[in-house]
């Protein structure tokens, strides 16, 4: 080391200093990120819960195999009593039994099948559709802005139950139209997150930067901006799992959802209305799935969040900046 | 008695990455009206030694003794603490904007901050507001006590800052790098404006700064801080002409000097060390061109190096070292080290000046 | 930062112009007051800027927050649209050219930028920041990309094996290392800096400079240099340009300027930089300015200097000065002033206004 300055830049390089050469390779946001999740112990708790609620979706037909019930399977005699009525939890049936005698705990894996899937494919397609229009609408200023911002209002404002009671009517109801409409009405939250993020991060100097060395915009969008919005947008997605579970159950209850017989926790959550008096198992179990499953995504986005910002406040970076 | 005394100040904070000391054994001390300037590069803890002692570290584990008027700051107590600052101890910062209110007026503000610790009634108050914002060369303060602080350039903020810290006529002013965010012609009118203040009520500053250049202007006696540390203790002119501590002989080498174009300015290498792991021994070593063997692993002890005067500093070279900055002898000892040999300064004989009788 | 023009003396040959501009002028419209607001109001950051820039030298531009620095050096990399005037590279004039018809003119004209924290783009790695110029321009593919960034990050002395870190991971000055190298990669012609160092540390601002010196040398740059430290400056520019109020108000070789300024507002601005140097500290000779830069939106009638200048004369108020030679220098140097002060004449005015 020399006080005076190395005449060449080998000199220079040479100089580095050796406090930090400890780790070559540099651990991106992502995995700092990560990292901190897996430190975090409700991040891991409700990870593990998800995990399993997963597991016991996927494994659904197995215990229904195990336990000799199908899932739209009625047991007229052992799952009801004489007058009729649902029998409670018990040995034959763990969760007790519904209106028809099907086995509660079959149906509500089987319900989770459904409320997974609605879930995060819906919220899925609501965040690639948000993200893109997002991007597009606070990257290009102008009237490009002007159109997709109102459209995005629009659809905001859209009374969303009462046109998606009109659109299932329109369509009939399925699984597909149920995907569709919770997309639909899911993806303009994310775009107006998405578009304010942009407003603000392309006023950045990297942003100028690339476009000195001469990116066009397709490259700035998509290689400089985009990775810098996917972290609150992943943030978002993960508290829009729930609301679109939510959603489905909302649907179905209503009966504009899937149709039964299909086992899902709204559906049963619908049938089980007139039997609460007699039969709480019928409304708890579906209830409580639905519970534990959103509390979990909750939980785990409000984890996700934390991670990629352990000092509360750069993830959603301030507009007025 | 000094009006403060900072006696081994330590300050550190828990972090995910480990214990972070901030501040490992400042001492200092201020007369009633003099300047004293902390000079040291961003995150050697200039801030942090002096918002530790008026109790603005949250979450920090500070220990030492701070003695204002001979009462302890350190174990005062949150309630005497607050009855200090702003009557006694006041302060400015760095960024003027973060520092107002932005909800509410400025004249709004600084009456507030008269009326915590005086019983005096608003309209008083907001006069002596009035007052104070004509005294720190705010134009019209009649109605510039009704603006917002965005409705303030950045000048006028410092200056309302100013206003505010005077409000209560402190015996100390701390300054932490007020004029750093100013371009320098506001830069100068703020430094003005500091030492006209000061001349008129007598009130002893503290001015924290990077810049050496401020420093020159304004400050009395100078401390320069690396690391967390004081490394050299001296009145201005000495500092800048005779430094004994290599980091402040690189600091003033670093600035471009009048006539040096074209050639190289003499850089300090590397950069300061991460205040989670500190190096042993100097912890100025990995960047000094004087690093001795002894450097490695003894933490050098503040020293005289001028009799008489208060000239200090925390480093294994003899007190004869003092000013080389002048002869270049730095490259002599440089080879001196690296070969082996003798040169201009020898660290044998460092060794032997510095070994306790 | 030593000219390099074939070992003649920096002052007397008069280069050839690498970069031309011609009343360049940039105005940003403000957002009007209300629905019926009658006339549209602009911010006039830059207003009529002229000046070239030789090959190989270091330009300097100086002036207060909010004088239009940064804007004009977005206007001269076309990072901005001008609102009128034209900027010339060579002899080809850019400032209407198509983005594509640009591309090669950006290549020869990069920036290094004021923020080393927000001009690299936090969440990619430094080693494909670095390639962003190959990449946004279809150069150097694959393993040829990535041996040219490496060695890019050896000229600005960082350590080529950490391509592979974020931005994060490094400290101010080593992130302006990266952004010079990022600017450095299509081989420019001019880099306009600014600011490069105003964010650093002084010692660690010194090894930038070093360096940016040192890169001038090696790979025959020209440099427009931005800074509001006036001894920066001075250190590296050849010939300094002053900015005010999206004017410049005096331009000329460094020493000149600095040991002869003839604008008032370039005494003002040169007393009141601070001297590192405690026994150069004379109040007496600082002038210090009233009041405040005036708004950009509605900038002084006549010399818009006039409201803060000591000198100031009836003319002044009505008569804009324009930015010319004056015969009292031989040199290279224009000022925009009525009454430009003469070697070493105090602020206030003596003379009496011509008739
Ligand atoms: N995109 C923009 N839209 C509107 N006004 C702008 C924009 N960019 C800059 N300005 C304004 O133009 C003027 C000149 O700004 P500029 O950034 O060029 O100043 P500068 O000289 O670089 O200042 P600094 O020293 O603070 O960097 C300022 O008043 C600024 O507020
Ligand atoms: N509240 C805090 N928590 C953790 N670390 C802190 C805190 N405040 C300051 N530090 C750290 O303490 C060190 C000294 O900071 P500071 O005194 O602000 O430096 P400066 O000399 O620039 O004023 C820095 O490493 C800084 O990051
Ligand atoms: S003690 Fe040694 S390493 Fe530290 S400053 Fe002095 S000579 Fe340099
Ligand atoms: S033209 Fe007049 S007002 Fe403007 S700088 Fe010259 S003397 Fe001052
Ligand atoms: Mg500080
Ligand atoms: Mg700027």
């Amino acid at each position: 080391m020399t006080l005076t300055p190395p005449a060449t830049a080998e000199a220079a390089a040479a100089r580095v200093e050796p406090a930090a050469v400890d780790t070559i390779e540099g651990r991106s946001p992502w995995q700092l990120a990560f990292v901190r999740l897996r430190h975090d112990r409700v991040a891991v708790g409700s990870s593990a819960v998800i995990c399993l609620i997963v597991l016991l979706a996927v494994l659904a037909p197995v215990v229904a195999h195990l336990l000799g019930h199908g899932p739209n399977q009625q047991f007229r005699t052992t799952g009801l009593s004489a007058e009729g009525i649902p029998v409670g939890p018990g040995s034959t049936f763990l969760f007790g039994t519904d209106d028809l005698g099907r086995d509660v705990l079959v149906r509500v894996l089987y319900g989770a099948r459904i409320s997974l899937l609605v879930g995060v494919v819906a919220s899925g397609l609501a965040v690639v559709l948000g993200v893109i229009i997002g991007l597009a609408a606070g990257y290009f200023s102008g009237a490009v802005d002007t159109v997709l911002s109102r459209f995005m209002d629009v659809v905001l404002s859209l009374p969303y139950l009462i046109f998606a009671i009109a659109l299932v009517s329109l369509l009939g109801p399925s699984l597909m139209v149920s995907v569709a409409v919770i997309a639909f009405f899911s993806w303009a939250s994310v775009g107006r997150i998405v578009r304010g993020q942009v407003l603000s991060i392309k006023e950045k100097e990297f942003v100028e930067a690339a476009r000195s060395v001469g990116a066009g915009h397709l490259r700035i969008m998509f290689v400089d901006i985009l990775p810098n919005v996917l972290a609150p947008t992943i943030v978002y997605a993960t508290m829009l799992i729930p609301l679109s579970i939510v959603f489905e159950s909302t649907l179905s209850f209503l009966g504009i959802g899937v149709l039964p017989p299909t086992a899902t926790w709204g559906n049963m959550l619908s049938e089980s209305i007139a039997y609460y008096r007699v039969a709480w198992w019928f409304v708890a179990f579906p209830g409580l799935a639905l519970l534990i499953t959103t509390m979990a995504f909750n939980l785990l986005g409000d984890c996700v969040r934390d991670a990629f910002d352990p000092r509360g406040n750069r993830l959603f970076v301030a507009v007025e900046d | 008695m000094s009006l403060l005394e900072v006696e081994d100040l330590q300050v550190s904070f828990s972090t995910p990455d480990g214990i972070l000391r901030a501040v490992r054994g400042m001492s200092f001390s201020v007369e009633q009206g003099e300047t004293l300037g902390i000079v040291g590069e961003s995150g050697s803890g200039k801030s942090v030694s002096t918002q530790s002692i008026v109790g603005l570290t949250e979450g920090a584990r500070v220990s030492g003794q701070a003695r204002f008027e001979g009462r302890d700051l350190l174990t005062m107590g949150d309630r005497g603490l607050r009855r200090i600052r702003g009557a006694e101890i006041g302060m400015i910062f760095q960024d003027p904007l973060s520092s107002l209110h932005p909800h509410y007026r400025v004249g709004w503000q600084i009456v507030e901050m008269i009326r915590a610790h005086e019983p005096v009634s608003k309209k008083q108050a907001r006069l002596r507001a009035i007052e104070l914002l004509g005294l720190v060369g705010i134009p019209a303060p009649e109605s510039r006590v009704h603006d917002y602080p965005h409705q303030f350039s950045g000048g006028m903020r410092q200056r309302a800052m100013i206003a505010m810290a005077l409000a209560l006529n402190p015996k100390l002013l701390i300054a932490d790098e007020p004029t750093t965010a100013l371009d320098v012609t506001v830069q100068a009118q703020i430094i003005t404006l500091i030492k006209r203040l000061q001349q008129e009520f007598g009130t002893a500053v503290i001015m924290i700064t990077h810049d050496l250049g401020v420093i020159a202007d304004i400050a009395d006696r100078v401390v320069v801080m690396y690391a967390g540390k004081p490394m050299e203790y001296a009145d201005k002119r000495t500092l800048y002409h005779q430094p004994h501590h290599p980091y402040t002989e690189g600091l003033i080498g670093s600035l471009p000097q009048t006539g040096g174009r074209g050639r190289p300015l003499k850089s300090i290498p590397g950069m300061p060390p991460s205040m989670v792991q500190v190096p042993r021994g100097c912890a100025f070593h990995p960047r000094c061109g004087y690093v001795m063997d002894r450097c490695l692993d003894a933490e050098p002890p503040i020293r005289e190096v001028h009799g008489g005067i208060d000239h200090r500093s925390a480093c294994w070279l003899p007190p004869e070292a003092v000013g080389r900055r002048t002869d270049d002898s730095a490259l002599a000892a440089q080879s001196a080290r690296r070969h082996g040999g003798d040169a201009v300064i020898e660290p044998a004989s460092a060794a032997q000046e510095s070994t306790p009788a | 930062m030593t000219r390099q023009v074939a070992g003649e003396p920096a002052s007397q040959v008069v280069a050839e112009p690498l970069l031309q501009l011609t009343d360049v002028v940039k105005h940003f419209p403000l957002r009007s007051s209300g629905m019926l607001a009658g006339k549209r109001e602009y911010l006039r950051a830059v207003d009529g800027v002229s000046l070239e820039v030789r090959r190989g030298e270091t330009l300097g531009l100086v002036g207060e927050t909010g004088c239009g620095k940064s804007t004009l050096a977005r206007c001269i990399t076309r990072l901005y649209e001008l609102t009128s005037g034209t900027v010339s590279f060579g002899s080809a004039d850019i400032s209407r050219l198509s983005a594509r018809r640009l591309r090669p003119y950006r290549r020869k004209m990069q920036m290094v930028f004021q923020d080393p924290y927000g001009s690299l783009n936090p969440r990619r790695r430094v080693g494909s920041i670095i390639a962003d110029p190959f990449a946004a321009n279809g150069l150097a593919k694959g393993a040829e990309r990535k041996r040219k960034v490496q060695e890019l990050m050896e000229l600005v002395g960082l350590n080529p094996e950490h391509y592979n870190r974020f931005p994060a991971e490094f400290s101010g000055g080593q992130r302006q290392r990266i952004g010079l190298a990022r600017a450095l990669a299509l081989r420019p012609e001019v880099v306009v800096c600014d600011e490069p160092v105003s964010a650093l540390d002084v010692s660690i601002q010194a090894q930038i400079i070093n360096l940016l010196a040192e890169l001038q040398d090696k790979l025959g740059l020209t440099y427009i240099f931005i800074a509001h430290d006036l001894s920066v400056v001075r250190h590296a520019s050849d010939r300094i340009a002053v900015m005010y109020l999206g004017r410049i108000v005096e331009i000329a070789d460094t020493e000149d300027l600095f040991t002869r300024p003839r604008h008032p507002y370039t005494k003002a601005l040169l007393s009141a930089a601070p001297t590192p140097d405690p026994d150069l500290v004379n109040d007496a000779e600082r002038i210090v300015l009233t009041g405040e830069v005036p708004s950009p939106v509605r900038p002084p009638s006549g010399c818009r200097f006039h409201p803060r200048c000591p000198r100031a004369q009836s003319r002044c108020h009505v008569e804009d000065p324009v930015l010319e030679s004056k015969n009292i220098d031989e040199g290279d140097r224009a000022v925009a002033c009525h009454f430009p002060l003469a070697d070493g004449e105090s602020m206030m005015p003596e003379l009496k206004e011509p008739s």
